[in-house]
């Protein structure tokens, strides 16, 4: 978790949950240390691959009960994510919608699709051309955490940035 | 699955003519709040010949499964028996079965020759001493022995009760394994007890939600093959799938069919909003039912087709609304506390059964179709997506545990809220579509 805690320090809160991803990368020496003076390609200090998305811009952001109104700080990291896609315009997105397990399958599934829409409309808001940014919805159908109480639920409620199609070369 | 299905060519002969045609004393009335299971006997049918021995007795057990699983009636244990009955067309000794106050007896026999079974059976009024209805006898193969025997207790619960039965049926459900994170999904079918079970597809993607056709011909689902939601409709014989055609947009769910067969009713979801659409089947045109930005999903038909039930959060959360089946102004029928979900029209017309979250714990509720009297049958940490039984008086449903460990399992509940019961499925279960009474 010495990951969180840069994370943290970076003042990127909403990508808190990009913790929990099984990247093993996200475990690696760290990203932006420069440790050995270079940076790997593709390597989570490379400010142009996905790893650095995922991790340092936030791939994610978090919503409120039944809610896919966009918070400040979602916004923030929208905006991250806005900037790193005009700055690597080779690659494009899918946004994935998710809900927590409190709700019937149907009605997750739809609000899901809200949210990844929400997070997509405000991306394009941000000048990202919408061709780019594909949305699909999971409703509760893969939650990331699997506690029953509001701490994973909360996680659970996210609009996850997925790139696709470009990799680095 | 085609040679199960196929191989059951029941034939069904009335023995004789009864001695009273007229139905006996005996009758359970469903509709009366009843308490007292009635308590009846099943002697184990009489096999014709030493093919026939272990399909008899199989046969006999099943159909006292079937009558004690509907909570309505009570069997009484062998141990208790005075009378064997070592023939079929000897008179039954009323006095013996009477002493162990056993007030439904049913005999019967069965034949088998090579791979065809033929059972024969009676149903007794055992206070009035008639046969409560006609002799009859089922024909068929031997693979198809548990239908021979659902058929045989079909007749059995009709002829007490009065009602439709429900026990030669089958119900599409998904089969779940994994954990909450990694869950495996897989369409599957099996008998309404949670025997014969048969896979219909692999779990490379999710499924979600199989929907019976009105003749259980077909089943429609939700499936990511693609990456999206999509529908897809399955020929159930053949096990052959097609994905139906669903106009702009990427993502469409929720799916049912019309009574007729001919259309259904499903959502669509376009720029984040999701709608009602339905789609004739044979052209593939969809036409729009609802326009709104709200959620409408989790559409039912009428069994007259004429309207359809669904979900829509349109007043701020989600609750029930009806509306004309070619769309149109649609009328708000919950009221009561709590969030309402997953309508579904019971097959008799009168009740519409629903998905209510309320104050941190889920139930299974019914309503009748104006909203009033609203009954929950169920409450526990999630129970969700009703369905019916084909004679409208057993719902199955979704209820998942709590937890990193949460587990998934289908159950089933009578309408009166008694006898709430897990159905046994190999894996973990959910969205159980329960298809009609099978011919």
């Amino acid at each position: 978790m010495n990951v969180l805690s840069k994370v943290l320090a970076l003042g990127a809160l909403s990508v808190m949950a990009a913790c929990t991803s099984n990247d093993p990368s996200a475990l690696g020496g760290g990203f932006g240390s420069g440790a050995n003076g270079t940076i790997a390609p593709g390597s989570p200090s490379d400010p142009r691959s996905p790893a650095y998305f995922q991790q340092t811009v936030g791939d994610r952001v978090l919503f409120s009960v039944d809610q896919s109104t966009l918070t400040p700080q979602a916004q923030t990291v929208l905006q991250g994510q806005a900037d790193w896609l005009l700055a690597n315009p080779d690659f494009v997105a899918t946004i994935e919608g998710h809900a927590d397990e409190q709700g019937t399958r149907e009605y997750n599934l739809a609000l899901g699709a809200r949210r990844a829409n929400a997070a997509r409309e405000y991306l394009i808001s941000r000048g990202v051309a919408g061709n780019r940014l594909t949305t699909v919805s999971f409703g509760k159908e893969r939650p990331i955490e699997i506690c029953s109480t509001e701490d994973c639920y909360s996680k659970n409620r996210r609009a996850v940035t997925v790139l696709t199609g470009s990799t680095l070369g | 699955m085609m040679k199960f299905l196929t191989s059951l060519l029941l034939g069904l002969t009335i023995l004789t003519a009864p001695a009273y045609a007229q139905n006996g004393p005996l009758r359970l009335e469903l509709d009366q709040g009843i308490i007292e299971p009635l308590p009846f006997a099943v002697p184990s049918f009489v096999p014709d010949n030493a093919a026939a021995a272990q399909f008899a007795q199989d046969i006999s057990r099943v159909v006292a499964a079937d009558l004690t699983g509907t909570g309505l009636f009570r069997e009484i244990s062998s141990d208790a028996f005075i009378s064997r009955v070592s023939s079929f067309d000897a008179p039954v000794q009323f006095a013996d079965w009477k002493a162990i106050n056993a007030e439904a007896l049913v005999t019967g026999a069965v034949n088998v020759s090579g791979n065809r079974l033929t059972v024969r059976f009676r149903v007794w009024d055992v206070f009035s001493g008639q046969e409560l209805g006609t002799g009859l006898q089922f024909a068929g193969t031997t693979d198809g022995w548990r239908r021979m025997a659902h058929k045989v207790a079909d007749q059995v619960y009709s002829r007490v009760t009065g009602e439709g039965a429900y026990f030669d049926s089958r119900v599409a459900f998904v089969s779940e394994s994994g954990p909450k994170d990694q869950r495996l999904k897989r369409l599957a079918i099996m008998d309404y007890d949670g025997a014969n079970v048969q896979y219909l597809t692999d779990s490379a993607a999710i499924v979600l939600a199989p929907r019976f056709s009105p003749t259980g011909d077909r089943l429609l689902y939700t499936s990511y093959e693609t990456g999206q939601p999509r529908i897809y409709v399955l020929d159930v014989d053949r096990v052959r799938r097609t994905e139906l055609n669903t106009p702009g947009g990427t993502m469409s769910f929720s799916p049912r069919f019309s009574p007729d067969g001919r259309s259904i009713v499903y959502s669509l979801i376009q720029g984040g909003n999701t709608d009602l659409w339905k789609m004739d089947l044979a052209s593939g045109q969809s036409v729009r039912l609802t326009n709104t930005p709200a959620i409408e999903t989790a559409p039912s038909y009428s069994p007259d087709g004429s309207q359809i039930v669904f979900e829509s959060d349109r007043s701020g959360t989600p609750q029930l609304y009806i509306m004309p089946a070619n769309g149109g102004e649609a009328t708000r029928i919950s009221f009561g506390q709590g969030r309402y979900g997953t309508p579904v029209w019971s097959p008799r017309g009168d009740l519409v059964a629903f998905t209510k979250q309320n104050k941190g714990r889920f139930h299974i509720g019914v309503m009748r179709t104006d909203g009033s009297e609203e009954r929950l049958l169920t409450s526990s940490f999630l129970d969700e997506g009703p369905t019916w039984s084909p004679n409208g008086r057993v719902i199955m449903f979704t209820r998942e545990t709590q937890g990193a460990s949460g587990r998934a399992t289908l159950y089933s509940v009578d309408i009166s809220g008694r006898n709430l019961r897990p159905v046994r499925t190999p894996d973990g279960g959910s969205d159980p579509s329960w298809g009609p009474l099978q011919n």
